[in-house]
């Protein structure tokens, strides 16, 4: 099949032609699936058919596998400096911000999201984590430790070999670079499954790959399903290390699989139902700003999203007014419009899962504070949505949504708001807002989560890790906590005189 | 003064523009109060090359003050590491683009062969930056826990400040890269003295780092001689922290200048006369080859020179003989003649220098294997030259000649190796060849040098550090410790909940 995509975009956001060539991306070519088979690359906007790709199986697993375990064997692993991958990766990100319209343009088209959150934020965001690992790649240091003067003793950081990943369809190009970026800069080498709904802007950096000149087998993407795919990456023998980004339910998957084949290394960074937790002396308007962008950015498909808003009973009219003011003032409509805020959610399947949750939430008797429906007739647009009235134990306040829909929950005393905000079996992000620094701190480090944000939601940067604590996942991405996920620690003792 | 002018390159029958005046503020400006110019000798052929203009004290004042309103502007905490990575990477970008035109320059400039200038020190001072751009939005500090709900610190590691950096002519980019790199990466401003013999090659970089995008005062670059701009640097009150490269006896002066003004941080990297101990299990010939490496490469004008190289008594009639012939081997000549392997020495100073050292070698009976007899006509060429049958106590064993000028010895027993090679003031470098690996361990523990090379000599690698033990040097440059020279802790301790009752 070995085709091209091409597409024509003509919108007010972005005017441009695409065309790039498709396919399995394994041992620095592209090819078909072994089953010939394809997937349905869909537009969210109205359902329609964007393309169709190639359809990876285990046995292109397989085949990925070997290739990415000869590229470790002879031209990658430590057969490659520092210096070596650090190069290739710089003209990788540079790249990337040479095609920075295309990528944002693919993602829009593809995700939904808007072409302008996709070219300021995800792209952007993007470019930088692939540079931040560039630098990282030539200062992967061991320690040496004292002993005795008549031993050496030393350890090293070596890569660990061939990894797999599993990539989400949220933030389809940042979730790539995220995982790539720490695995290329300590050494492995890849086999990456990008989501089956969101494959575009990973195939497109298939022929980044190849400009840039990595050797073939250096990063092998095989797009395919999670039951067949992903599963045959977790199980895989020759695998020795996982590493997954999705849903809960999924990671739990993961790590089982694991644990039947090799006991490979498992990092996991999954769901969340983040608590956000606004003081009555807060900056109210900084706090309806962030609380905003905390829950309805990327159509509140993020895993950190402030999806349960806790405010102190002081402020809670004069917020919950301002909140639902701006709420309504959110546009939702096309990716490419120059006006949009919010495009369609990802998928069908996503689409039925929001609403079903605020069903659930107008039958267990919450009440739909705004939104709660659908917007136009076709494709998977939804209100940004807000629910107050709740009860701790209803759905839409224990279990993650994964769209516009955020619940606003008054409280009045501040250890009964931690133990609220504590009391879920999540634990990826929190957000605290108050003018009292010591509040703030206090209770941002009484929350029991891998990122608490003081003063402000959802801002991250390629240098600062980020993790779930509890079921929001194992290991820590970003920053240069990343690179543990990815080497492996030999200790060396070496004998200076010792006599037996 | 102050325009640039055209430099001939007869060689390669083309022209290279090239700045004159001092680089302080993104721009080239005459000096404010001084005509003196520094004059730039080839030294091949013993012509003036170009005239530059030679910073007064009252230039550096000025290139300090620009560098003090950047640090407060537009560098220091006022941009992020994501900001200054990308303008380095930028720079490294833009040199890479002009290799080979900063190649010759710096080959008319210094004397070393076009493609050692190109391949070499060029191709390692794009790395150098290079690696040092990953380094800068890597800066952490750490968080201490003290008391939970009490108390929380941590630190901040902060740009030094302004920083002035003295740099030698033995390898004027390189040198230049290894200072400006790390200085950059942590957010310093920078005021760089290139040698008043080799400014060439800076002032041409000066126009990249315009190009790359730099803000005005960041990095400002002027010639100088040492008494003049190196004292004003090392004396001037709002300098805060001086790195210089060059002889122990101007690094004496440097931190001299540096107690009696404002205590400024310093960091040397000085002299050195490394020895290197050839053992009897060892490769001889690769011994060989390293050991004619760590003489010649760059005509001996190198702080890590192996000017001494002691022979296990067992193999050194064999080992001679082998080194002999593979120094003999060596042929120096013009840079622009792709066949040699070195230059000359750089300047008539040096030239006289070195010969006063060889003659001194004769003088006080060192046996002449090679070498020592100097060339009719122009250029200050010096062939390598090899003594035997040394005595610790002679000048050419004790002292660093900076020329291509070995002094051979030999040793009995490891203990009596690893002795002879320690004594020495110096501690830059040693190197040890032998391949039973349990004695490699224990002769590199034993010497004394911030560099030890096993069965290797004199290649560095920009992620590994390099420094002076004893009067060798204070402070490491390259890899991650470069980056502590650069910045400077602020522990903040943050009180969350601790009242104080007063009276106590």
């Amino acid at each position: 099949m070995s085709t091209h995509f091409t597409h024509e975009f003509d919108t007010p956001a972005y005017k441009g032609k695409v065309s790039f060539p498709t396919g399995l991306f394994i041992d620095g070519k592209f090819v078909d699936g072994s089953d010939k088979t394809t997937i349905d690359v869909i537009n969210p906007t109205n359902g329609k058919v964007i393309t169709k790709i190639a359809e990876a199986t285990a046995k292109d697993v397989d085949i990925a596998v070997e290739a990415a375990q000869r590229a470790f064997d002879t031209t990658w692993g430590l057969n490659a400096s520092g210096a070596t991958r650090s190069r290739l990766m710089t003209k990788l990100w540079e790249f990337m911000e040479r095609d920075q319209k295309i990528l944002a343009a693919l993602e829009a088209l593809d995700n939904g999201k808007t072409f302008q959150w996709a070219l300021d934020v995800d792209i952007a965001f993007s470019t930088d984590t692939i540079r931040y690992y560039s630098g990282w790649a030539d200062k992967i240091h061991g320690q040496v430790m004292e002993t005795d003067d008549k031993k050496l003793t030393y350890s090293r950081h070596e890569p660990i070999g061939v990894v797999g990943q599993i990539i989400p369809w949220n933030f389809p190009l940042l979730m790539w670079t995220w995982k790539i970026g720490p695995a290329l800069a300590t050494g492995n080498t890849v086999v990456l499954k990008p989501s089956e709904f969101t494959p575009l802007t990973a195939i497109y950096m298939c022929s980044l790959i190849q400009e840039a000149g990595f050797p073939p087998g250096v990063v092998n993407i095989v797009t395919g399903y999670g039951h067949t795919v992903g599963n045959a990456i977790s199980s895989h023998m020759k695998i020795e290390k996982v590493a997954f980004t999705g849903s809960t339910l999924v990671g739990r998957k993961i790590m089982e699989n694991a644990a039947k084949s090799n006991l490979k290394n498992v990092t996991l960074e999954l769901g969340g139902k983040s608590p956000n937790i606004i003081f009555n002396d807060a900056d109210l308007e900084q706090a309806v700003n962030w609380s905003l962008h905390g829950i309805f950015w990327n159509h509140g498909q993020a895993c950190c999203a402030g999806s349960r808003i806790f405010v102190q009973s002081g402020i809670y009219d004069k917020f919950l007014a301002k909140f639902t003011e701006k709420t309504k003032g959110l546009k939702v409509g096309d990716p490419f419009a120059t006006d949009s805020y919010q495009g369609p959610q990802v998928s069908q399947q996503q689409y039925d899962r929001i609403m079903s949750y605020i069903d659930s939430g107008k039958e267990e008797g919450a009440t739909v504070h705004v939104g709660g429906e659908r917007v136009g007739n076709e494709g998977y647009f939804i209100q940004p949505t807000i629910f107050t009235n709740t009860e701790p134990h209803m759905k839409i306040v224990q279990e993650e949504i994964f769209g516009p829909v955020g619940v606003v929950i008054k409280f009045e005393d501040e250890d009964d708001v931690v133990h609220q905000a504590n009391d879920t079996m999540y634990g990826l992000a929190s957000a605290v807002f108050s003018q009292d620094i010591n509040k703030a701190l206090t209770v941002a480090h009484r929350l029991r989560a891998g990122t608490a944000w003081v003063n402000c939601a959802n801002t991250l940067n390629a240098s600062v890790p980020f993790g779930g604590y509890k079921q929001s996942g194992i290991g820590r991405e970003l920053g240069e906590y990343a690179l543990h996920n990815y080497t492996s620690v030999k200790a060396v003792h070496v004998n200076l005189g010792i006599k037996m | 003064m102050a325009q640039p002018v055209s430099v001939r390159i007869p060689a390669l029958n083309k022209d290279i523009s090239l700045p004159t005046g001092l680089f302080i503020n993104n721009e080239f400006v005459p000096s404010v109060d001084s005509s003196e110019t520094l004059e730039c000798i080839n030294p091949s052929n013993e012509e003036v090359i170009a005239r530059v203009v030679a910073a007064s004290p009252k230039d550096i004042d000025r290139a300090v003050a620009a560098a003090r309103h950047a640090f407060n502007t537009t560098w220091g905490k006022n941009c992020n590491g994501f900001q200054r990575s990308r303008l380095m990477n930028k720079l490294a970008d833009l040199i890479e683009r002009d290799a080979q035109e900063l190649a010759e320059l710096e080959t008319l400039n210094n004397g070393k062969p076009v493609k050692v200038a190109r391949d070499f020190d060029i191709g390692d001072s794009i790395q150098c930056i290079r690696y040092y751009a990953g380094w800068a939005d890597k800066i952490t500090g750490q968080t201490i826990e003290i008391e939970g709900t009490v108390k929380t610190a941590f630190t901040r590691h902060e740009p030094i400040g302004v920083c002035g950096q003295i740099i030698p002519w033995n390898y004027p980019i390189n040198m230049m890269s290894w200072k400006i790199a790390p200085a950059l990466a942590t957010g310093c401003v920078i005021v760089l003295k290139p040698s008043e013999i080799t400014p060439l090659s800076a002032l041409k970089i000066a126009e990249l780092v315009v190009e790359a995008g730099f803000p005005p005062g960041v990095v400002n670059i002027v010639p100088s001689l040492g008494p003049v701009g190196g004292a004003a640097l090392a004396a001037h009150p709002d300098v805060d922290k001086v790195a210089f490269t060059g002889s122990t006896v101007t690094g004496r002066k440097i931190m001299e200048a540096a107690a009696k003004s404002n205590l400024k941080k310093v960091s040397l990297e000085l002299g050195g006369k490394s020895p290197q101990l050839i053992f009897e299990s060892a490769d001889l010939d690769q011994a060989a080859n390293w050991a004619a490496l760590g003489i010649c490469y760059n005509s001996g004008q190198d702080c890590t020179a192996g000017s001494r190289v002691y022979v296990q008594d067992s193999v050194y009639d064999k080992f001679m003989e082998i080194l002999v012939s593979k120094v003999k081997a060596t042929s120096f000549g013009d840079g622009f003649d792709d066949a040699v392997a070195g230059g000359p020495v750089v300047s008539k100073t040096q030239y006289d220098r070195v010969w006063s050292y060889i003659e001194s070698g004769k003088a006080e009976g060192a046996k002449l294997v090679l070498g020592g007899e100097k060339r009719p006509g122009k250029g200050f060429f010096v062939d390598p030259t090899i003594f035997a049958e040394i005595r610790p106590d002679m000048k050419i064993v004790k002292e660093e000649i900076f020329g291509p000028v070995l002094s051979v010895g030999r040793f009995k027993t490891e203990e009596e190796g690893i002795k002879i090679a320690n004594e020495t003031t110096y501690g830059l470098g040693a190197g040890l060849h032998s391949n039973d690996a349990s004695q490699c361990m224990r002769v590199s523990a034993l010497l004394e040098a911030g560099s030890v090379w096993v069965n290797q000599y004199n290649l560095l690698s920009n992620n590994v550090p390099f420094g002076g033990k004893k009067q060798s040097g204070i402070g490491r440059e390259l890899g991650s410790y470069a980056l502590e020279e650069y910045t400077s802790v602020k522990a903040v301790h943050w009180n969350i909940g601790e009242k104080l009752e007063w009276p106590l």
